[in-house]
């Protein structure tokens, strides 16, 4: 019986009179691309950013491989090997997209002190033009971040969350913004990342979207959120019979 | 492209220090003196870009280092300590400092930042000027001697030079090692986007610390060398106005390139220096820096060392919307 | 204890001059996100224009009128349209670096172009002494004060109760909801900066006959309005009152009974304590940190 890589029990938060998010419950195995979907406002991004460590909840416990990580700060997480991406696009914009995928990376090499004599790259070069190769971004390698288009920006963002060989990664709306015809891409680099993974280990993916074709087609589980609560859990099959969810989520 | 313009790059630095090594043979007494005044703030700037143009901190008390390290020469020497210890205690007095400083850095964000920085500078030049029995006060401290170093005496406007020159190409020497190491690139990444940099494990609380830390030694060095350059402290080259116009000499030269101090001290105090003997030109100086500085946050908002920047930017979008404009014609043909 | 009213009162009267610069100040944040670090010699300057219309013989009343107008143009229309405008895609520090540039441009310009003496200037209030009660004050002190919560006073309800006044407010709490519903958004926050204006020449008035016009004295005043805005609250137009009359009567007071020698660090060690312990300010309400 294999152990969940994550493990959140009865997470709750609430913003004044509004409970954000109602006792919410969940495992993610190793290895599994885990989706979050719901409606506006149902609570997907304050559960996130509750794991995270960006916001502090109001109660319920967070595990990571059987270790509590309840009210780490995320530099705390980041080191546990926890990685996210955000809804709104962070790319450092004034350095190269190399640079932003060694800098994502080069924290969790040695000390602070060693790294001051460190090489500029602290040795992370190949494993970055590793990413870039992946992401086919090869071509604007050496571009200032803050230059590229939307969409470059944003597979910049995904790769930088995955240097440093995290075991999880969270991703918040991947998809938001971004042109149909890169959705498509966007869904095969994760599946490459989880199954085939480039750097040496294998994640698991939490991933909230709002696109369904996207979502059903990565997940190998769905969670479905409604107004701070776990209304269902199951494999996309599951999820796409369940009339319950396609009454609340899709309105009928 | 980028090995040309490194090697362009080391060419440029190359002649630059052969004239800087030059320059005395053909300058007065007073030109010479001038050029070390610039070079001690090229140091004091190159401090300040690390902490605001590579860091992204806000920093509006610089001055307050300069003249803490100043003072600390100033009274240590009056006390019969070699300027050689002096030196060195005021880098590590500055550095615990800016420390110090950097804790309100942690929980204020930005303008607010600026106010707080703003504010210590004042609350230390208040002690520099009231506290007469540390500092002189008002009447400061005079006849700061030079320093001797091996027997060989540094008491001339030259020698003085080429000492300062050696630290200056030093500390400049040490601040392109820890920018280059990733330590460079986690400045830039607490300067862009803090809160991504601490979600992929940079130590923003760290990084913020040190580059307040690092900034103000190398403020508190250059006031070492300030102390014994000009021989009388006071307070008045270390109030609130002198913070606000380094912090403007690091936009002014363009924050976070390396070589911008050179110029943003070139500007703002060598020019000043140099025009105060022109009649009907000298009151003149700081009305027309002043409004240079808003006409070019208007069409040169990151400094003067952007322009090569700029230029290289607008030739690729040129170079794109040719292109784009390429495509359409053929688009159109085609249909 | 008649010393402590004394110094309580004068102080309420050096802080109701804080509380005009700090308003002014707040409300150029609240509407266009500008920091104005000229915020000083926005009120050194109109002194220097009163002084102008003076020695060209216009009576009093005429020359506060052109001084008005002139601020309002100067300071408000040609600042927001040649400075505020071109920078406000930039951010905030452009717009900051720009009035820092502008500062030093207007206090060595006056000094350079004018006088660098401190000249006198006319009061609005005869000098005269009253003693209440034991406790003696000054018809200027008083006169200042009354004036400066008259106008104070008359500015917020003009922002509270008027229709123009409340979509100021609008624009600056969500400027493109109040361009939806039609709001003129840059003509509101025109009228923010002429009202910046307006509180610069009532300090201007008030503050100079006591310390006399010369090019610097906007220097200590700028800080200390700033100082006096945060303290206060930043995101609170009434904030800038109650910071204002705080910082003058502890400044006065530390003045007495601690020491007058650190007069000036008085606003600055308040400031330090609000914001570490309250970063909004007294009045101020907390802005959550969005990601």
């Amino acid at each position: 019986m294999t152990h969940p890589l994550l493990k959140v029990t009865g997470l709750k938060k609430a913003y004044g009179a509004i409970q954000a998010v109602g006792g919410v419950s969940f495992e993610v195995m190793p290895g599994e691309i885990f989706g979050v979907i719901g409606p506006n406002g149902s609570g997907k991004t304050t559960m996130f950013n509750s794991v995270l460590g960006q916001i502090t909840p109001d109660a319920g416990e967070i595990e990571l491989n059987g270790q509590s990580i309840s009210g780490l700060s995320p530099l705390a997480l980041s080191r546990r090997g926890v990685g996210r991406t955000f809804q709104t696009l962070q790319v450092f914009g004034k350095m190269t997209v190399r640079d932003n995928l060694i800098v994502a990376a080069q924290e969790h090499q040695g000390s602070m002190l060693s790294r001051i004599f460190a090489p500029g790259d602290s040795g992370l070069g190949d494993r970055a033009d590793a990413l870039i190769d992946q992401f086919r971004i090869r071509h604007v390698a050496d571009t200032l971040a803050g230059t590229l288009s939307y969409g470059q920006q944003k597979l910049v963002d995904i790769a930088m969350a995955f240097m440093a060989q995290p075991s999880l990664v969270l991703l918040d709306e991947p998809c938001a913004g971004v042109n149909p015809s890169l959705v498509g891409g966007i869904s095969t680099l994760l599946k490459e990342l989880n199954r085939n993974p480039t750097l040496g280990r294998q994640s698991s993916f939490v991933v909230i979207e709002h696109n369904m074709d996207f979502v059903m087609d990565l997940c190998h589980r769905i969670m479905v959120m409604v107004e701070g609560q776990v209304m269902a859990i199951g494999t996309p099959a599951e999820i796409r019979a369940n009339k319950a969810v396609l009454d609340a989520y899709l309105g009928n | 492209m980028k090995l040309l313009q490194h090697k362009f790059g080391l060419a440029f630095t190359l002649a630059a220090a052969a004239l800087l090594l030059v320059a005395p043979q053909y300058l007065k007494n007073y030109g010479v003196y001038l050029l070390s005044y610039w070079l001690v703030f090229v140091i004091a700037i190159m401090g300040l870009n690390l902490t605001t143009g590579y860091a992204g901190q806000k920093s509006l008390g610089h001055a307050a280092f300069f003249g803490i390290g100043a003072y600390t020469v100033a009274i240590l020497m009056k006390a019969g300590i070699s300027f050689w210890l002096g030196l060195p205690a005021a880098a590590v007095i500055c550095f615990a400092l800016g420390l110090v400083l950097g804790f309100p850095a942690l929980r204020v964000q930005a303008i607010y930042l600026a106010f707080a920085t703003l504010g210590f500078n004042t609350a230390i030049w208040l002690v520099m000027r009231n506290e007469e029995w540390l500092t002189g006060g008002t009447f400061g401290i005079n006849n700061i001697a030079r320093p001797a170093v091996l027997g060989y005496s540094l008491e001339g406007n030259r020698p003085y030079y080429y000492f300062v020159l050696a630290v200056t190409l030093v500390m400049a020497g040490l601040l392109w090692g820890l920018l280059r190491s990733p330590w460079g690139k986690a400045f830039k990444a607490l300067r862009d986007n803090p809160i991504r940099a601490e979600s992929l494990g940079i130590d923003i609380r760290n990084y913020t610390l040190l580059s307040f830390a690092i900034g103000a030694a190398y403020a508190g060095v250059a006031g070492a060398l300030f102390a014994s350059l000009v021989q009388f402290i006071e307070p008045g080259p270390f109030t609130v106005g002198a913070s606000i116009m380094m912090y403007l000499m690091v936009v002014v030269g363009g924050a976070g390139y390396f070589f911008g101090p050179v110029l943003g001290a070139a500007v703002g105090v060598v020019l000043p220096e140099w025009m105060r003997d022109v009649p009907g030109v000298a009151a003149w100086y700081l009305p027309i820096f002043g409004a240079s500085v808003v006409l070019m946050m208007v069409w040169l908002p990151d400094g003067l060392l952007s322009i090569p920047d700029r230029l290289k930017a607008r030739r690729a979008a040129r170079e794109a919307s040719a292109q784009r404009a390429a495509k359409a014609a053929k688009m159109k043909a085609g249909s | 204890m008649t010393d402590f009213i004394q110094l309580f009162l004068s102080g309420l009267a050096t802080g109701s001059i804080y509380a005009l610069a700090a308003l002014g100040f707040t409300l150029l944040w609240q509407a266009s996100g500008t920091i104005n670090f000229a915020q000083g010699e926005f009120v050194m300057l109109p002194a220097f224009m009163m002084l102008g219309f003076l020695s060209l013989g216009a009576p009093m009343l005429v020359s506060v009128v052109c001084t008005v107008l002139l601020a309002v143009l100067l300071l408000g229309w040609v600042f927001k349209r040649g400075v505020v405008d071109p920078l406000f895609k930039y951010g905030m520090m452009p717009i900051v670096v720009a009035t820092i540039g502008l500062s030093i441009a207007m206090r060595n310009g006056v000094r350079a172009g004018y006088s660098a003496e401190a000249h006198p200037f006319p009061s609005l209030f005869a000098d005269k002494l009253y003693n209440i009660a034991g406790v003696t004050v000054t018809l200027q002190d008083m006169g200042t004060f009354a004036l400066a919560m008259v106008i104070v006073m008359a500015t917020q309800a003009f922002l509270a109760k008027t229709v123009t006044g409340r979509a100021m407010q609008a624009v600056a709490q969500n400027t493109e909801s109040a361009s939806v519903l039609g709001i003129n958004v840059p003509r509101m926050i025109f009228y923010t900066f002429a009202i910046n204006a307006v509180l610069a020449v009532a300090a201007a008035m008030l503050v100079t006959p006591t310390y006399l016009a010369k090019f610097d004295m906007g220097e200590g005043l700028g800080t200390k309005a700033f100082f006096a805005a945060i303290i206060g609250g930043f995101n609170n137009s009434r904030g800038a009152l109650l910071g204002g009359l705080i910082v003058g009567v502890c400044e006065n007071l530390a003045a007495a009974y601690i020491s007058p020698a650190y007069k000036d660090a008085v606003a600055l060690v308040i400031f330090m304590v609000v914001i570490l312990f309250k970063p909004q300010g007294l009045l101020g309400k907390k802005e959550e940190r969005k990601v």
